[in-house]
């Protein structure tokens, strides 16, 4: 992909970004907060990589090691976050009727 | 699958997909009903994203079982530790736990990019001469940068909020220039990275980041903290974001935008509920532990103290009660015999709703959690303005644990430090029934309140729980 490419995803999602979340009830907040952790952990993709990839290079081995790090870091709220926010979702209830 | 070779539009796809999986996440919290739906896709698109990764990325080097053992073992540490975490916490420390997460998608960021600058073949971002690509080398600046301000900022909010560390101010001389110096320092060398991809301008950048973050977060007091909580939620979006932009990856700049978007949206939410700009908020200064800086000592003035026998009377008879929590129901964890009361006061045929603050807890939303916790039904909960207009037609107000967000001060005086922060307009219901622990203590801007000493307000004055508990006995 070219930059623009990756540019245009980029401002489009921040405007879909925009109008998601103020459509998000506040009473929500928080575990809109909890699950955009979850998924701004994402970021393991990139982790996955580097712990993989063919070592190149003098430093391709302390690359790796830091990949495998931030596989655990991201492991940590991927995990933690997702179930918090389910946990708290499961509160949630109506009014007995 | 070598380098150079043409993206395979099926994982394009996927992580396109996965994006779309977390944007129906977020869309899945408008109301309750569909939030459990939404948290599970977005465990789908994570399970989407990281499938697919597995799956197509280097396939060649899937072949070497150390491989699969390291990178499950890394999963499997973090998930459990994630997993129990989760399920033990508390649900008043969330603002910590959240804190902390944010830290580690920092963290995650800072090495993310770290292994990409020491063995970047791999990540697809070298020229045919083997240098990093020149806009590759601005994305990974930026995402160290961002990555590591969120760390070590989400640091300092984590020990402010757990308490390990004082909620005041901490305010170094020349803090701003010395800030500002900084951030200029940080954009400067990621210019420079452009032209020379020396290890020692990365490396200097990461550090610059670390201390400013600390630097931004430690002049900013404990009032302050739902925003800044808020706002590191941002940070952790962009900087997903610019690591999205340097590996090309569809999911994680969706994903970074969305995050991005949503902190930056609560952080405003939460300065508009204090009345604050987000400026003054970065500037810091405001808000020490527990209002340490009391008003000087007015005049006294006349006020009832009323009994529990008394206030459990005055709801009996009343057609409609709105509750008032503030934290300090909280940290009396007065929540669950609070909506015990409240069942009493139903069976009595009692209206009873209750009336949240944007401010209300630590961090936006956090009330609700707290009450949700409690097992009071979500839809007797209201936000300030849904709510504010029906005091005038309600037998009793009951603020438990708040001060601040409802004191008329913010409408009438212009010199109160809480001026033009929205507030409850308690003071037009019939009867105000205000729990405190003293008469001495005030909110967190440390104002005197003129709701005590209104005509209409019977002060209850004792711990928050012990009084619930009393007025629940009355009420048979």
């Amino acid at each position: 992909m070219d930059f623009i490419s990756i540019l245009s995803i980029f401002v489009m999602a921040c405007f879909v970004g925009y109008y998601v979340v103020w459509s998000v009830t506040p009473a929500l907040h928080t575990p809109l907060m909890a699950v955009t952790n979850a998924i701004s952990s994402v970021i393991i993709v990139g982790a996955l990589i580097a712990s993989v990839a063919p070592i190149m290079g003098a430093t391709g081995e302390t690359s790796k090691w830091l990949g495998l790090v931030a596989v655990g870091f991201a492991s940590v709220n991927i995990f933690g976050g997702f179930a918090v926010t389910a946990r708290m979702l499961a509160m949630y209830k109506k009014k007995a009727k | 699958m070598h380098e150079g070779a043409p993206i395979n539009p099926w994982v394009a796809l996927a992580y396109l997909a996965a994006g779309i999986c977390f944007i129906l996440a977020l869309r899945g919290l408008s109301s309750p009903a569909s939030s459990r739906r939404g948290n599970r896709f977005g465990m789908l698109g994570m399970l989407l994203a990281v499938g697919v990764t597995l799956w197509t990325h280097p396939v060649a080097n899937w072949t070497v079982p150390m491989n699969w053992a390291e990178v499950g073992g890394a999963i499997a540490i973090g998930g459990v530790i994630g997993f129990v975490t989760a399920r033990l916490i508390s649900m008043t420390a969330m603002p910590q736990l959240v804190a902390a997460f944010h830290s580690l998608v920092g963290m995650a960021a800072v090495l993310v990019a770290a292994a990409a600058f020491l063995n970047p073949v791999p990540f697809g971002i070298t020229d045919a001469a083997g240098a990093i690509l020149q806009v590759s080398r601005i994305e990974m600046g930026l995402g160290v940068a961002i990555g590591a301000i969120t760390f070590s900022g989400s640091v300092i909010a984590f020990l402010k909020l757990n308490g390990n560390m004082s909620g005041k101010p901490i305010l170094l001389p020349m803090r701003h220039v010395i800030n500002l110096g900084t951030l200029a320092a940080i954009l400067g060398l990621i210019g420079y990275f452009v032209t020379d991809q020396s290890p020692w301008v990365f490396w200097t950048v990461t550090g610059l980041s670390f201390l400013i973050g600390f630097l931004l977060i430690i002049p900013i007091g404990g009032a302050d903290m739902p925003v800044v909580v808020s706002m590191l939620n941002s940070y952790s979006g962009w900087a997903a974001a610019a690591m999205g932009f340097t590996l090309h990856n569809s999911a994680m700049i969706i994903t970074g935008a969305l995050v991005g978007s949503s902190g930056a949206i609560l952080s405003y939410i939460m300065c508009r509920a204090m009345n604050r700009s987000f400026i003054s908020v970065i500037a810091g200064g405001f808000g020490g532990d527990s209002g340490a800086a009391s008003g000087e000592a007015k005049e006294q003035r006349p006020w009832k103290r009323g009994s529990a026998e008394d206030a459990a009377f005055l709801m009996q008879q009343a057609e409609q009660v709105i509750i008032v929590p503030g934290y300090g129901m909280a940290v009396a964890q007065a929540q669950h015999v609070l909506r015990e009361m409240a069942d009493k006061l139903k069976e009595h045929g009692v209206r009873v709703k209750y009336a949240i603050h944007p401010v209300a807890g630590r961090m936006p939303g956090h009330m609700n959690v707290l009450l949700a916790e409690a097992n009071v039904p979500y839809d007797e909960v209201f936000e300030l303005e849904d709510i504010n207009s029906e005091f005038a037609q309600t037998d009793v107000a009951f603020i438990i644990g708040a001060n601040d967000v409802v004191n008329p001060a913010a409408k009438t005086d212009k010199s109160s430090p809480i001026y033009g922060m929205p507030v409850f307009d308690v003071g037009k219901a019939k009867t105000v029934l205000f729990i405190k622990r003293s008469m001495g203590g005030v909110g967190y801007a440390g104002v005197d309140n003129d709701v005590f000493y209104a005509d209409n307000t019977m002060m209850l004055l004792a711990d928050a729980k012990k009084m619930v508990e009393e007025i629940v006995k009355s009420l048979d």
